[in-house]
């Protein structure tokens, strides 16, 4: 069965979303919550679990104090208010890939509530409200098998790999953000990247979402003009900045279509869906699930003290959005031109740059040049697109000491790109240098005198736009290895020597 | 009155995933009831200003370094396992996947 | 030599350091006991010859070379089957665990370890530690020495029946509602809960996490005191471990030995004295009283008015924390599993083999915990509990302020009959009655035998204020220089 969406720009004239978000980070401490454990990513299974993360009979958890001070961090970040006192609760349910079949989480007492993250969409700050910021422990991996494509449906057996288990996980959760109208999509991506960039510059998280150490539930509701708040769906597996886009839209287009036709929505958990961009209903439950919390009676509770707070407050850097207004000032470029930067990933890349002994523009051209176009081409983040920072610099200061010319410098960067080491060792190996030899270019552009008599007495009789002839022939005699300017001067000068 | 109904009992039985008979539910429901009963009695004291006890020792703050201390093998760790393959916990299929958040 | 087996941990400890007997003899001799009567007894679950005897020749190994050992360096001791003990079988009476060697030692193994005593092996329990007799092991009932048709006492009857038997001269227990003080009662020897968060629950099988509380078993107040010294201290392992040292619990036992009381005032807990105990334990409670005065102690009744609370708020909170902790036990990481037959779901699998494996103690507890955490009856039941909980600690307090310590028989009644009370859950929870407030405070609390009642052993119980456990054992002690220890009848 198909139904016809109606047209978006139709629909959220008519309906108001409320958008709301809840996002996992997994923090990137050297040991798990609860356990000494380490982190790392990509070990054989089951080889980093001990009788705590395995959940064996007897264990017992010590929290991490790193985990919690990223997570006190965090909420500071959102201007959150730290509970001066709270529990870890304990969430049960059976899940295999749980290894207590209790979760350790919080409940009614998170360690931070009640901020705020302001976020740009078309140059608008939009305020999104935080209900609360608290910590848990991830579960372990479970493999599916015996099923057509790995996934749980069909599937005959499945094994459990608890590598994963008990890592500390951030959760934070917004307030009902109503009043976006048809911006809704991408003010829940703009969102999500602004919270990524905070965590990010916190360095509590490689927060990578293609890894997963970043994962997001969307919720959304549909009301009508004056009325109340509409019945919110829960739609889970949103794993990338463009997906949190598509779930909400496709979301509202949903919820419009079922309320048009005299249809109710249910709260229900979703799941979104990488390859058609829409979402679709998990498997229903008669009820609702009964975690039954209770304050967990192996830990004792939390108290950071207001010194603590305070120390770990002072230690913040910079908030990323406060940190791009200046960086846009300091480098002087237009909103468009910020905005650019932006879209493109290169903000740190651009800075780094500079540091490295850049000019702004210099550092900017490269970036959002030939490097964005040869990310582009392969598919790859411009960060992983084989040239640093410090290189970028380097090539520039090659091209700045007259040594190359912008040709050149393109290819220089390539045999970087291609991993054939420094710029400068580049340009040596692959014998690049622009040529400042006057003896070897003054032959060659006597050459293309003698070769071009027509050309040569045009030049001598004024017409001095003819030179451009001339260069280009002693260009390609010199495989680009001379510099323009100087070829033309050269040839300028032999003609009125001989004139 | 009973303080629980024998499909009550039933139903904790299945969040408890115990998969108790018939004969063991009516046992257990008039026991269940007995037991339930006598520990209403906490009911009696008024509660409205005493704060519940979670934890009798007077600690907080009780926080570990973030140092990697040493892993079981996976031998170790799969060693009580009732059934493992490919160095994985191997368990039946799952049902519900909703279960899962 | 005179035997062995008969012999307090201190003058063991004594002839090993001596050189007059090796670590290996003793152990011998204890296993030679052990192969003798438990057949009779069943006070272990599995008896380790091999470990023990390793253990053994390890300490006369390290006596030889001149090390200084500990003061209980080649004792035996018996660990109750709720501690995790590396690559020897832990089932903690259940079925569910059988065959479960844990990939780890808890850190009271450890503790043992170091100091050079010799496990002889893992003593028999109510599966779980949720029983008052032994009746719900998986693995059948453990025996009372002093009449093989009665009780034990639980859940730790099989340490305390050990004791009792000369099989081991010390033991390891665990009290989450009286389970070393009431089996130690009943069986005429000595059991004391420490104060929660003095010694260190890590690797020991979690019932109730608030209140579990493992401790020292002996048939010597001296002897307690001295494993307690070697068990407790501060565990980074466990966050609820208090890390301060340990009370100095072996000096006021010498202290207490010594038979002065002057300056110590006790209060009787008046709620313990009425109707809910037999006549035969309140005559020897009674008797006692009257031998402390005669110490020197000053003794006025205390009320506790909350106590009478105690019970149900008890089996409120440990069948709730019950119900989760035992959730791991799912037949997917170690244990049983029963029912894959490879159309089953995970679902099915699971509830078949916690359907097989728990008894039916432990499943009414899931249960009844399962409820009480239910959103809609959480207020009512685990909240109100957790309410009377701070009422109970509210009337400890009060009663510090007064004396130095509260004293009550330790159990309501001697060791009943086998099957006596299985029929009746409830009846069964009775047994704890006096135990369960100290287990709610977290203070600590020792059971000294005070007399018989019928020929059957009668114990007083003495409570302190937390991490005061030194006080119990001065007075424990002092009773112990009059009345003397209790030998049942031979086997
Ligand atoms: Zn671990």
């Amino acid at each position: 069965m198909t139904t016809t969406l109606p047209a978006y720009d139709e629909v959220v004239a008519r309906y108001e979303p409320v958008i709301g978000l809840e996002t996992h980070v997994e923090l990137g401490t050297n040991t798990k919550m609860f356990c000494g454990c380490p982190t790392d990513f990509g070990g054989e299974p089951n080889t980093r679990v001990c009788p705590v993360c395995l959940g064996l009979p007897g264990s017992l958890p010590v929290a991490n104090k790193a985990a919690i001070e990223a997570t006190i961090r965090i909420g500071l970040a959102l201007n959150c208010s730290i509970a001066e006192w709270c529990r870890f609760a304990r969430k049960n349910y059976f899940y295999p890939d749980m290894p207590k079949n209790f979760q350790i989480s919080q409940y009614d007492e998170p360690l931070c509530v009640d901020g705020y993250l302001d976020v740009e969409v078309n140059g608008e700050l939009v305020r999104i409200g935080i209900e609360r910021v608290h910590l848990e422990e991830d579960t372990g991996k479970t493999l599916h098998v015996g099923g057509a494509t790995g996934r749980i449906h069909g599937a005959t057996e499945s094994l459990v790999d608890y590598n994963r288990a008990g890592i500390p996980l951030v959760e934070i959760v917004t307030k009902p953000v109503p009043g976006t109208g048809a911006l809704a999509p991408e003010v829940a991506k703009a969102y999500v990247a602004e919270l990524r960039d905070v965590i990010r510059s916190l360095g509590v998280s490689d927060v990578r979402m293609e890894e997963g150490s970043l994962r997001c539930d969307v919720n959304t509701s549909l009301n009508l003009p004056g009325e109340e708040w509409g019945t919110r769906t829960e739609t889970k597996n949103v794993n990338s900045l463009r997906s949190v886009e598509r779930a909400v839209r496709s979301e509202i287009l949903r919820q419009a279509s079922v309320l048009d036709a005299g249809g109710r929505i249910f709260q229900e958990t979703r799941h979104f869906q990488e390859d058609t961009g829409d979402t679709r209903p998990g498997r229903s439950k008669e009820t609702a699930t009964d975690y039954r919390y209770f304050p967990e009676p192996d830990l004792v509770p939390l108290a950071p003290d207001a010194v603590w707070v305070a120390e770990l407050k002072a230690a913040l850097p910079e908030l990323p959005r406060l940190h791009r207004r200046r960086l846009q000032e300091q480098w002087g470029l237009s909103e468009l031109d910020m905005q650019s930067v932006l879209n493109a990933g290169a903000v740190e890349l651009i800075e780094q740059t500079i540091a490295a002994g850049a000019t702004p523009a210099a550092a900017r051209k490269w970036w959002l040049g030939e490097l964005s176009r040869r990310a582009n081409e392969t598919g790859a983040e411009l960060s992983d697109v084989g040239a640093t920072p410090e290189q970028v610099a380097e090539l520039q200061g090659l091209v700045d000491a007259g040594k190359l010319n912008d040709k050149l410098a393109r290819t220089v960067l390539e045999g970087v790109v291609a991993g054939e080491g420094s710029p400068t060792e580049v340009m040596a190996n692959r014998n690049l240098e622009v040529v400042s030899d006057t003896g070897a270019l003054t032959a060659a552009v006597d050459e293309a005198i003698a070769a071009n008599p027509g050309i040569a007495d045009k030049i001598r009789s004024g017409k001095v736009a003819a030179a451009g002839a001339l260069v280009g022939a002693v260009m390609k005699t010199t495989r680009g290895q001379a510099d323009a300017k100087t070829v033309r001067e050269l040839i300028l000068e032999r003609l009125s020597a001989q004139g | 009155m009973a303080a629980i109904s024998r499909e009550e009992v039933a139903h904790l039985a299945r969040l408890s995933r115990l998969a108790v008979t018939e004969e063991e539910l009516d046992t257990f429901a008039g026991q269940l009831d007995v037991i339930l009963q006598a520990v209403a009695q906490v009911g009696e004291v008024t509660a409205a200003d005493i704060p519940p006890t979670s934890h009798s020792v007077p600690l907080t703050n009780v926080l570990r370094d973030d140092v990697v201390t040493p892993c079981l093998t996976p031998e170790e760790a799969l060693s009580g396992a009732p059934d493992a393959e490919e160095q994985r916990f191997r368990v039946p299929r799952i049902l519900d996947e909703d279960v899962a958040s | 030599m005179s035997d062995l087996t008969r012999m307090t941990a201190t003058e063991i400890a004594g002839l090993v350091a001596g050189g007059e007997t090796s670590a290996v003899e003793v152990t011998r001799a204890h296993l030679d006991r052990i192969a003798a009567v438990d057949d009779r007894v069943h006070a272990f679950l599995h008896v380790d010859s091999a470990g023990a005897l390793a253990a053994a020749r390890q300490v006369d190994d390290r006596r030889a070379a001149g090390e200084q050992l500990g003061p209980l360096a080649g004792v035996p001791v018996a660990v109750k089957d709720v501690l995790a003990t590396k690559g020897v079988p832990t089932t903690v009476g259940s079925k569910i665990l059988q065959g479960w060697r844990p990939p780890y030692d808890a850190t009271i193994v450890q503790r043992l370890r170091a100091a050079g005593t010799v496990m002889l092996g893992k003593t028999n329990m109510d599966e779980f530690a949720m029983g008052s007799s032994t009746e719900y092991s998986a693995y059948g009932v453990t025996h009372n020495p002093w009449d093989l048709d009665r009780i034990p006492g639980g859940s730790g009857g099989g340490s305390a029946a050990a004791l009792a038997a000369y099989e081991a001269p010390l033991a390891i227990g665990s009290d989450t509602g009286g389970s070393i003080r009431q089996p130690g009662a009943v069986t005429g020897t000595v059991g004391a809960k420490p104060t929660y968060g003095g010694t260190s629950r890590y690797g020991l099988v979690a019932f109730s996490s608030s209140l579990d509380t493992p401790g020292p078993c002996a048939r010597t107040v001296l002897d307690a005191a001295l494993l307690h010294e070697v068990i407790g201290g501060h565990d980074p392992r466990d966050s609820t471990s208090i890390p301060q040292p340990v009370p100095d619990v072996v000096a006021a036992a010498k202290l207490g030995a010594t038979g002065d009381l002057t300056g110590v005032k006790l209060g009787i807990v008046s709620e313990f004295t009425g109707e809910g105990a037999e006549p035969g334990v309140l005559a020897a409670f009674r008797e006692s009283v009257d031998a402390l005065t005669k110490l020197g102690a000053e003794i006025v009744e205390v009320s506790c008015p909350n106590f009478k609370y105690a019970l149900p708020a008890y089996y409120l909170i440990a069948p709730s924390e019950c119900s989760s902790n035992l959730a791991r036990f799912d037949g997917v990481r170690f244990g049983l599993r029963v029912g894959d037959d490879g159309n089953r779901s995970l679902e099915e699998v699971m509830s078949l083999t916690r359907e097989a494996g728990f008894g039916p103690e432990v499943k009414r507890r899931i249960m009844i915990g399962t409820y009480a955490l239910s959103s809609g009856y959480y207020d009512a039941y685990y909240g109100q509990a957790q309410k009377v909980r701070t009422l109970i600690t509210r009337d400890f307090t009060a009663a510090f302020e007064q004396v130095d310590a509260l004293i009550s028989p330790t159990t309501p009644f001697v060791a009943f009959p086998i099957g006596a009370r299985t029929s009746d859950p409830y009846q069964m929870y009775l047994a704890d009655l006096f135990t369960i407030p100290t287990n709610l405070y977290g203070g600590p609390g020792i059971s000294v035998p005070c007399g018989l009642s019928d020929g059957l052993p009668v114990g007083l119980q003495i409570m302190a204020p937390t991490m005061a456990d030194d006080r119990m054992y001065r007075v424990a002690a002092a009773l112990e220089s009059v009345v003397g220890t209790f030998t049942p009848p031979a086997l």
